[in-house]
């Protein structure tokens, strides 16, 4: 029987904690302990203002566990739109949230895995956010003000991100669409390589706007994709496509939903609809819904 | 029988899962910051690690030693100690020999004994072997590591140090008062062992000479990477796959004389199918690195951070399979597995990016800086009794 058994302690109990940790006390430059950073395992609960259906907690050094219960308690009590501030990289911000007419809006850079899973709710990220964004999410709505990693909307479900800047590599890998669930990503800025891996229902779009002169998006882009739909504004090269998906000009059904996709994303965003359709679009498609159907049967 | 190594500690019982954090950060200009900066940013990214291991890296904390090799050694035992001094006693001039300065913190248990020397090389030591006097401490590391039972060399550069164990990062920077050393570059991990065992001598940084690295991810072509570099001299000994990385950098910078663009080239090498986009000059240049160091190829996912006198080289695997992400504020690079951990220390850098995979970012600090962070570096008590000795013991 270890010592923890022995005492009858459960493994969140603050006397087996191993924090505190880090310096103490102020070094020297001054700022505060390193064991009072957000990341660090504790109880501290955020300092809460409370105005009718609006909720502010106050995230600076909050645990992530605590600040999602937080969460989930003042929607519980009512709470139609709660703003965090100072946040700085909590992990699971939305995660599981299944919560229909609740606005979440994060003043900060949250942690990984924000809206994994999510249902109903709409995020609003007013800086850039990190990996795994979208994570399997239901529905919803998620805006990022900035940029995104990778991973974003992964096996991603229904619901729709919108990213005003650039995201990383594998954003939209494995999204499927199921009955009148379908997911879509819209990506202002660029994409990076394994964009719609195994894509199998949904829309992914990319904009590419801004100053940056790379590619819009990078290689191995939809490689075993087999259902959905990627639209591109600008232009592909071949050596960037993955095996299994063609490019052509989209048709005018296609035309009618980039302009529907372009006109709530502008909308959302407050950016110039016209400036946006003022390029042409890619559209990128598998060929087949089995692309390894004869893979391993010859 | 002797244990071989040392003891291993068990893993928590609610097992989380995370991944290896990581960052750095560089002033460009010389400046040197305390180790602070470090604990801080890792603490922030505890969850990424598992307590099985801890490390940091600082460039220019010597500030008063700088022109001798300053080696940190993990002791299992009284023996290993003993016959480690015998040996650096027969191979150099100790000019300080004295415990790593460390305080208890809860978290912190089974600790090696933990000693540092400030070693010079006789003239005639050199001459007599034939070696430069890199090469040289080269030697003794591989010997140390690989014939001397229950001692291992930490780091073994100049004006530099690393300080590594079994624990949570800002346990480990607290254990070794990192807060009380300044430096110009500084790189943090914080580990969770996937294929090897967390022990003292398998944290990280792995450091030779100036270089050190952490790391994020898994080597995947360990082997081949192993046997390459045995055929120049190095012995992987410390059971841990990020050890082939720091040996490939000190034999392509610092033996092949590779500028470090194109040693990162050689690590995260282009697909051959990029290379035969590229403009004829470019791909006649890519194609015999990957000939001639096709060994040296790194396969799996990793982001590293290496660590050198004059500078820091962030790197990722060549389809971006570990995170990282960097920021520049002013003269001050950083690099960091999440940005989130950035922001920490940093609150509103001038630009942050993504860097792209198999892209290096390069932070590199001016000479002019380090020379003036040496002279005008304010001395604290430590430092001046550290100076006092080097005078007495009349080393120039």
């Amino acid at each position: 029987m270890n010592a923890r058994e022995h005492l009858n302690l459960s493994p969140d109990s603050a006397a087996v904690r191993r924090v505190p940790t880090g310096p103490a006390r102020r070094g020297p430059s001054g700022i505060e302990p390193a064991r009072l950073t957000a990341g660090q395992p504790g109880t501290a609960r955020g300092e809460v203002h409370r105005q009718q259906g609006r909720v502010v907690i106050d995230a600076r050094g909050v645990y992530y566990k605590t600040l999602n219960e937080q969460i989930r308690e003042e929607i519980e009590q009512g709470a139609r739109e709660i703003v965090l501030e100072n946040v700085i990289g909590q992990r699971y911000i939305g995660t599981g949230l299944a919560y229909r007419g609740v606005t979440v809006i994060v003043n900060g850079v949250p942690g990984n895995d924000l809206a994994a899973f999510m249902n109903g709710p709409t995020l609003i990220v007013n800086d850039n956010a990190q990996d795994g964004v979208a994570n399997t999410m239901n529905s919803g709505l998620v805006i990022i003000n900035g940029d995104a990693g990778d991973v974003l909307g992964y096996g991603m479900r229904g619901g729709s991100v919108y990213v005003r800047g650039s995201v990383g590599y594998r954003v939209g890998i494995h999204m499927k669409a199921f009955g009148d669930s379908r997911p879509l990503i819209v990506i202002g800025g660029h994409a990076r390589d394994f964009l719609g891996e195994y894509m199998a229902g949904g829309e992914v779009m990319v904009l590419g706007l801004g100053p940056n002169d790379d590619p819009i998006v990078g290689s191995y882009i939809g490689t075993g994709m087999h259902a959905g739909v990627m639209y591109i504004r600008g232009t592909v090269a071949p050596h960037q496509l993955g095996k299994e998906v063609r490019h052509q000009e989209p048709g005018p059904e296609d035309q009618a939903r980039i302009r529907e996709i372009i006109h709530d994303y502008c909308q959302v965003m407050n950016i110039s609809e016209a400036e946006v359709l003022a390029r042409p679009f890619v559209k990128i498609y598998p060929y087949t819904s089995r692309p390894y159907g004869r893979l391993y049967a010859y | 029988m002797r244990s071989v190594r040392p003891a291993y500690r068990e893993e928590s019982e609610p097992r989380i899962l995370g991944g290896c954090g990581l960052m750095g950060v560089c002033d460009q200009s010389g400046k040197r910051m305390s180790g602070e900066l470090a604990v801080r940013a890792m603490a922030s990214m505890h969850d990424r690690g598992n307590g099985l291991g801890g490390g940091f890296a600082g460039y220019g904390i010597y500030p008063e030693l700088p022109d001798f090799f300053c080696f940190h050694l993990l002791y299992n035992d009284e023996v290993a100690k003993d016959d480690t001094e015998f040996y650096l006693k027969k191979h150099f001039k100790v000019v300080i020999e004295e415990p790593i300065p460390t305080k208890p913190v809860r978290g912190i248990e089974n600790e090696p004994i933990l000693w540092r020397y400030f070693l010079d090389i006789p003239e005639e030591r050199l001459v007599e072997t034939q070696l430069s006097a890199e090469d040289y401490v080269v030697h003794t590391v591989m010997d140390i590591n690989t014939y001397l039972d229950g001692a291992f060399v930490a780091s073994s550069g100049k004006n530099m140090g690393a300080f590594k164990g079994v624990g949570f990062p800002e346990e480990i920077g607290e254990f070794f008062r990192i807060d009380e050393y300044k430096g110009w570059t500084w790189t943090g991990h914080g580990r969770f062992p996937t294929n090897t065992p967390g022990w003292w001598g398998g944290a990280h940084p792995f450091a030779l000479l100036d270089y050190s690295i952490v790391h994020n991810g898994e080597i995947s072509s360990y082997g081949i990477n192993r046997r390459y570099l045995e055929m120049f001299g190095y012995k992987c000994s410390l059971q841990t796959d990020t050890e082939v990385v720091t040996y490939l950098f000190d034999l392509m910078l610092r033996r092949h004389g590779l500028p470090v663009e194109i040693a990162c080239k050689a690590l995260a090498s282009p697909f051959w199918k990029d290379i035969d986009l590229m403009p004829k000059e470019q791909r006649r240049l890519y194609t015999a690195l990957r000939l001639v160091y096709g060994s040296a190829l790194l396969n799996g996912p990793f982001a590293i951070v290496l660590g050198m006198a004059d500078g820091m080289v962030a790197l990722n695997d060549r389809i971006k399979l570990r995170p990282l992400v960097a920021a520049r504020h002013g003269d001050v690079v950083y690099v960091a597995s999440e940005e989130s951990a950035i922001r920490e220390i940093c609150p509103h850098p001038e630009e942050s990016w993504m860097p792209q995979a198999g892209e290096p970012v390069i932070a590199r600090v001016s000479e002019k800086g380090r020379r003036k962070a040496l002279t005008q570096a304010k001395q604290s008590a430590g430092q001046r009794r550290i100076a006092q000795i080097h005078t007495t013991a009349g080393v120039t």
